[in-house]
Order: structure tokens, then sequence, then C-alpha cells
């Protein structure tokens, strides 16, 4: 573990709403994304001339184009609701990053130049001059947002912070002032295909690899296709998966899922890739761009379906944009939604009797779920509301006998986020990571103690990433965090294909 | 005709186009503005009659606050219910003859407005008292919650301490509504009532009082959860789709 200069909070038993401590995150600031990163994205590479008018501009610009951004910066009267859900309040003390307080540094701009109580009586209401400190700080807290809409579901007029982090985000990457982890990754989305920047021939090995591991572990041959045409379900899949852990253990287990249901499968090299950090940067134009990436290979790849791995801000891009960006699906298979959760596919299985699971595989474990926040506040698995809650679970249920849910206050569309998501996954953003995880970790601690969890599972790239991180923080062990899919790996029973019979008739032969 | 008169019937004309106008330039501009992108907070209805069902408990419930503080909430709740049965009682000084449902209602009105009283100093005892919401609080916020607690308090006054004559204040008020203007009287306590009453319409479109109509507007409360199923995009990004 990295050595800190930062105190980790200490967990409580019960929740406990902090004391205001202003300025306590103030010096949090991700790095600024070099010149020839904007380029790739349309932005200028550094702070334009006459910064303020431009921004003034843009700002204008999104309220017409956004009626979210407009109706949430008028509505919102200060009622105090939303003040103590977010983590990274409650894991700082920082009210300024109150769901409100991080608001109020656009909306105190946006009455100055916007609206005539602001116009003629800023102190009244309010409203501020937007100078180069106000433009700092939106610089600092709109990175120490992740987008989790926890304030959303609390707030009497649905205001969503994250559409206005989006906003305040687009805004500052029109005058140059862009941030570097997202604003890189995205550009080798363009350049190479997916956020990692492996190239198809590591794709290609890596995927060979998987195959050779799967066999020597169960003598089966399960197969891990690239850019195979005429494959009945394109995979699309965050690029951690080819890799990391535990990610990689979930695209293990996917693809035994496809072997188990006999359909043919592909991943495309081309759109290698599941999350789509357009959303974070709050641009619909370079969201469109990387989500037409997939349109493109469905079409070259002639799949029939798209089916989408374990990943949170990627489901709700493909879940509730896909079809605004890259659609209309009309060439594919009109039986199965486009696109299709692969939970949503395993879950069909499993209905259908065609999965076969032996529990007992995971009987090392005693699981809890975490609900990642895109999944659980901005999409849906399944035909009806709340599916995305339990789709997971009902899933976890039938590969192991050990599961306890966290603090009822603590999941669903109450989750917290595990406090890396939004585009903060970054080391420069650490502090800030390691206090938003509080809440979550101090949830999870707490089912540790009563009910003797181990392990926690979740269908996020994002959450597994920062959990292997923050976990360490907080005297848990980083392979505490597991995959969704890597239990169903565990516990599913393969049935071996005729290759395989006929490789152990060598076997035997020999 | 007096003074007074002229000077409270022409006030009352001018704020009410203010606030017809403004609400009318907001409702226009939030309608108008499109919403690009799915983003209901779920889980959301998959359905209008859904969605409907879901606006309507945010309304009439606040369930969403209930959800979120219950302090607030009940405070909350207790002005705009109040609020709205004052309201009721209000309306017999604009038609004639009074409906029966609002000759009803005349009691309850005044249970109404005492709670609505007793709702405001506690929403104003949380801008006082709980750190967080002392912190979000600007002038305006405090100074938008003593016009309505004086509002309502001077209008209590009128039916416990210092009655008003009420008959010219109808004549007044009808007179208004048919634009044939009737003498104003001359009571201090009525006219300080009115005054603020006229101060709270002109400023509604300007203020954060446009969370009213903002409610219904909301993306994440007024959408139906179907992306998958319909294709939803906006104007402005079909644009892109030329390129």
């Amino acid at each position: 573990m990295a050595k800190v200069d930062f105190e980790v909070p200490e967990l409580d038993q019960y929740a406990r709403i902090p004391a205001v401590e202003p300025g306590t995150m103030s010096r949090s600031k991700p790095y600024v994304a070099k010149a020839e990163f904007q380029a790739d994205l349309g932005f200028p590479g550094e702070l334009v001339d006459d910064w303020q008018n431009k921004a003034i501009a843009k700002m204008g610009e999104l309220l017409g184009k956004y009626r979210s951004l407009q109706v949430y910066l008028d509505s919102c009267v200060k009622c105090g609701s939303c003040t103590d859900k977010c983590h990274y309040y409650l894991g700082t003390k920082d009210p300024k990053n109150m769901p409100v307080g991080r608001q109020d540094l656009m909306r105190k701009v946006y009455r100055r130049y916007f609206t005539l109580a602001g116009r003629y009586f800023p102190k009244l209401v309010g409203a501020e001059d937007f100078t180069k400190e106000v433009l700092d700080d939106w610089y600092s807290y709109y990175h120490q947002c992740s987008q989790c809409r926890r304030c959303s579901v609390f707030c009497p007029y649905g205001i969503d912070t994250a559409e206005i982090s989006m906003a305040a985000r687009e805004i500052m990457d029109s005058i140059g002032v862009g941030q570097k982890y997202c604003n890189e990754i995205i550009g080798k989305v363009y350049k190479i295909g997916n956020n990692l920047g492996l190239p198809g021939p590591a794709l290609g090995d890596t995927l060979e690899g998987l195959e050779e591991d799967v066999y020597d572990d169960t003598g089966v041959k399960v197969r891990y296709p690239l850019d195979e045409e005429g494959a009945e379900i394109l995979l699309i899949t965050p690029s951690a998966d080819f890799f990391a852990e535990p990610h990689v253990d979930g695209l293990i287990g996917y693809g035994k899922v496809f072997h188990e249901a006999g359909v043919s499968w592909t991943l495309s090299s081309y759109a290698s890739e599941a999350a789509n950090f357009g959303m974070f940067i709050g641009s619909y134009e370079n969201m469109r761009r990387v989500a037409q990436r997939i349109r493109k290979a469905a079409i070259d790849l002639k799949v029939k379906r798209i089916v989408f791995g374990e990943c949170g801000h990627a489901w709700r891009v493909a879940y509730s944009f896909l079809n605004t960006l890259a659609g209309p699906w009309d060439f594919l298979d009109p039986r199965y939604p486009v696109p299709q959760h692969i939970c949503e596919l395993t879950y069909d299985l499993m209905q259908q009797g065609k999965l076969k699971l032996d529990k007992s595989q995971n009987d090392d474990k005693v699981l809890t779920y975490h609900d990642s926040c895109n999944v659980a506040r901005a999409s849906r698995m399944g035909d009806t509301p709340g599916g995305q809650f339990d789709i997971p679970r009902a899933i976890i249920r039938a590969t192991c006998n050990n599961f306890y849910d966290m603090d009822e206050e603590t999941i669903r569309e109450r989750t917290f986020c595990c406090g890396g998501g939004g585009g903060l996954l970054t080391d420069d953003l650490m502090e800030v990571r390691v206090k938003g995880a509080k809440p979550r970790v101090e949830a999870l601690n707490n089912v540790m103690q009563e009910k003797g969890v181990t392990h926690m599972a979740a269908i996020c790239a994002i959450c597994k990433s920062q959990f292997t991180k923050v976990l360490p923080f907080y005297g848990m062990e980083m392979d505490q965090i597991v995959s969704v899919h890597q239990l169903v790996s565990n516990a599913i029973i393969l049935t071996p294909g005729e290759e395989d019979e006929a490789a152990e008739d060598a076997d035997e032969a020999a | 005709m007096s003074f007074l008169t002229v000077l409270y019937a022409s006030l009352f004309y001018f704020a009410a186009a203010v606030l017809a106008a403004g609400l009318t330039y907001k409702i226009v501009q939030y309608a108008r503005t499109p919403a690009p992108l799915k983003i209901p907070t779920t889980p959301a209805p998959t359905t209008t009659s859904g969605v409907a069902f879901r606006l309507a408990r945010e309304v009439v419930l606040f369930e969403s606050l209930f959800k979120g503080s219950k302090w607030t909430w009940i405070f909350g709740w207790m002005f705009h219910f109040g609020l709205f049965l004052v309201t009721l009682r209000h309306l017999r000084y604009f038609i004639d003859p009074v409906w029966l449902p609002i000759q009803l209602v005349q009691p309850f009105g005044i249970y109404g407005g005492i709670a609505m009283v007793v709702g405001l100093v506690g929403l104003l005892g949380r801008r006082f008292l709980v750190d967080r919401v002392r912190y979000i609080s600007s002038p305006s916020d405090h100074l938008i919650l003593a016009l309505l607690i004086l509002i309502g308090l001077s209008g209590v006054m009128m039916t416990f301490v210092v009655h008003t004559d009420i008959v010219s204040l109808k004549h007044f008020i009808r007179g208004l509504v048919t634009f044939h203007v009737q003498p104003l009287p001359a009571d201090p306590v009525l006219m300080l009532h009115l005054l603020l009453v006229v101060g709270l319409m002109i400023i509604f479109p300007f203020s954060k009082l446009l969370h009213a109509p903002g409610l219904f507007f909301s993306p994440t409360r007024n959408q139906v959860d179907n992306p998958r199923e319909q294709r939803h995009i906006a104007d402005w990004a079909r644009g892109l789709e030329q390129s």
C-alpha cells in the first residue's frame, strides 16, 4: 500500500452525519489533460483567452440543449434533503461535497449571468461572478462527484447532481481545462479501441491463454473468440476484464455460460470496450463517437445480438443511451432486448434449467452484494422495475450457499458508490477515493462482523478496481471483492463438447 | 375612489400580469428545451400512467423528501397542505355564489392557516439549527420564509384578533376579477397582508418558487423507463446523424 498524506477515516458502527468542515478537500485536484489529448476529443489544448465569456456562452448553449440543467438550476429550494446523502460528504465533511453545495458552485454562476435576481441582487440570492477562484473550485469539486445519482433519489424535484457535474466538465473542456485521466482514455478508445490501449493481437493472446487455463482447470474446451464474423452474439465488456483481477474471472464465467447455452459468440477488437467515458465528461458528441464503434462492430461481424459484460456506467450507457446514440438496432434479432446484460442472459438460462450449478464450489465464501450505482439508479434488467436488484441477487443465491445483504439503507436504490466512479478512478485522486468509500466499507464491515461475510460481489469494473485498491486502506484484503460471474464460473458444471471427448479418448489411447 | 384603492388595484393587476407572463415564459422554456437522453432515476415506471402516478405521489405526498429527511418532510408538507387549504378557503372571495365544496372547506382553511405558519417556522428553524442547511442558505432563502410567515400571521390575525370587513373585501376582489374596481376597506392588517401577497406573486417567476412547475419537467421523475423499446432522440442530436 502506497504511503499517503491523509488520514483514513475510522469506520463507525452506525452511520453518522459529520458536522460541516469547510475546505477540507479544496486541495484535491486531478491532473489536467495535456494539449495533445484535448485535441483528440475536439477541445482546446489549454485555458483559452477570454475563457470567462466563452464558458458563460457554453453554459447558455447547454441550458438550451438539456432540460435537466435548466430545470435543476432553477428548482432547488435548499431544503437540505440531499445534504447528508453523498458518500464524499460523509467521508470528507467538506460542505462543497454536499450535493447542493456542489450544485451551487454552478448555480451561483447561473444566477449571476442568466437570472434577473442574480444580475441585480447578487448578494441576496447567492450569485457570484465566474472568477478564476470559482473555476478552480469547479475543477476541484466537479472532480469529486462520481455521478452516482444517490442525491437524485432523495431530492423532492429529482435534481440529479450528475447532470450538473457533467455539464460543468463539458464547460471546462470547452475552455481547455480537461481532466487527464478521462480524456486520455477516450483518446485511447479512438486510436486503439479500448481504455487500456490493448491492441488486437494482445487481446488475442490473452483470450488464447484463457482458453488454455480453463481447459487445464476443467478438461473442457471453452472458447473465447475474437473477431469471429457470423457469431450469434457480440460481447462488449470492459477492457479491465481482459486482465485485471477479479475482473478476468468474470470474463471466464461469461465464456462458460455461453458454452453451456450452446450459442456462438465473439468479442471485437475494434469495439473492445464497454466503458464510455464520454458520459463522465458530459460530452454527447464523444459519448456518441464511442458508442458508434459498437454499431460498426455489430454490422461488420454480422452478429444477431449484443450482450454487455459486468460494468456499471457502461450498462447505463448501454441500457439507457445506446438506442439513442447508435440505434436503431432493427438489423438485430428482435426476440432479444438490445442490448442485453450478461446477468439477464445467465438468469434466463437458469430459469430454463440450462445451467447446472454446484453451489458448494463457493462454500469457502460468505457473500454480500454491492449494487453498483449506475446499474441501480440509472438502468434496469429484465421486464420489471427493480430487476437490476433482483436478477444479480438471484444469480448469486443460485451459485452459493451463504449470502447476506448489507444494511437496507445502503443497498438497492440507496446504494453507496464505491467511491471511484464517474472518472475518478485515478491515483491522483486517491484521497477522495479512499474517503468516499467510507460509507460502503462501513456497511461491509458491519456484515463482516455480524454475519461473518468474507466476500463482496459486484458487477462493475470500476467498483472492482476501486475496492481492490481501497479495501487495504481499511485493513481489509484486496481479494475480498469478486465478480458475480466469477461465482458462476466456480459453480457451473460444464458439459464436455465432442472435441473434449475425442481428446480424452486420444489421451487414453496414448 | 380613494388613492389606496387605486394603488392596490394597480398593484394587483401588475402582480398578476408579472406572475402570468413570467410563469408562462418559464413553462414554455422548460417545455421547449429538449431532454436528449433517458435519465429517469430508477427503478422507474415503464408506462405513462405509471409516470403520472409517480409524479402524483411527489406532488401530493412529497415521496422523495420523505425518504430524504423526515423533519423537513413534516414541516414542508404541513406548510404546503396548509397553504392548499388556505387557498381553497380564499376562493370564496373570488366566486359568487360560493360553491358548496368551498363552503364546506371554510373551517378547515382556518386550521390550514395555523398548520402553514407552524410548518414555516419549523422550516426556518432548520435553516438556523442544522449546520448543513445553514451553510447552503442565502439571504433570499430566509426572506422568502419570512415573507410567507408574515402572510400567514397577518391572515390568521384577521381571523382571530382583528377582524376585517370581509364583505367589502369581497366586493373589492370581485371588482378586480370583473374589472369594475370597488373600494378597498382601509384596514392596516389587511393592507399589509395584501401587499405581501403582491410581493409573493411578483417574485414567484424569478425565484426558487419555480420548483412548483419545475417538478413536472424534471426528467428524472417524468420520463418513462423504456429506452430499449423506444428510440428517444432530440432534434439537435438527430443533426449529428447526418454527418
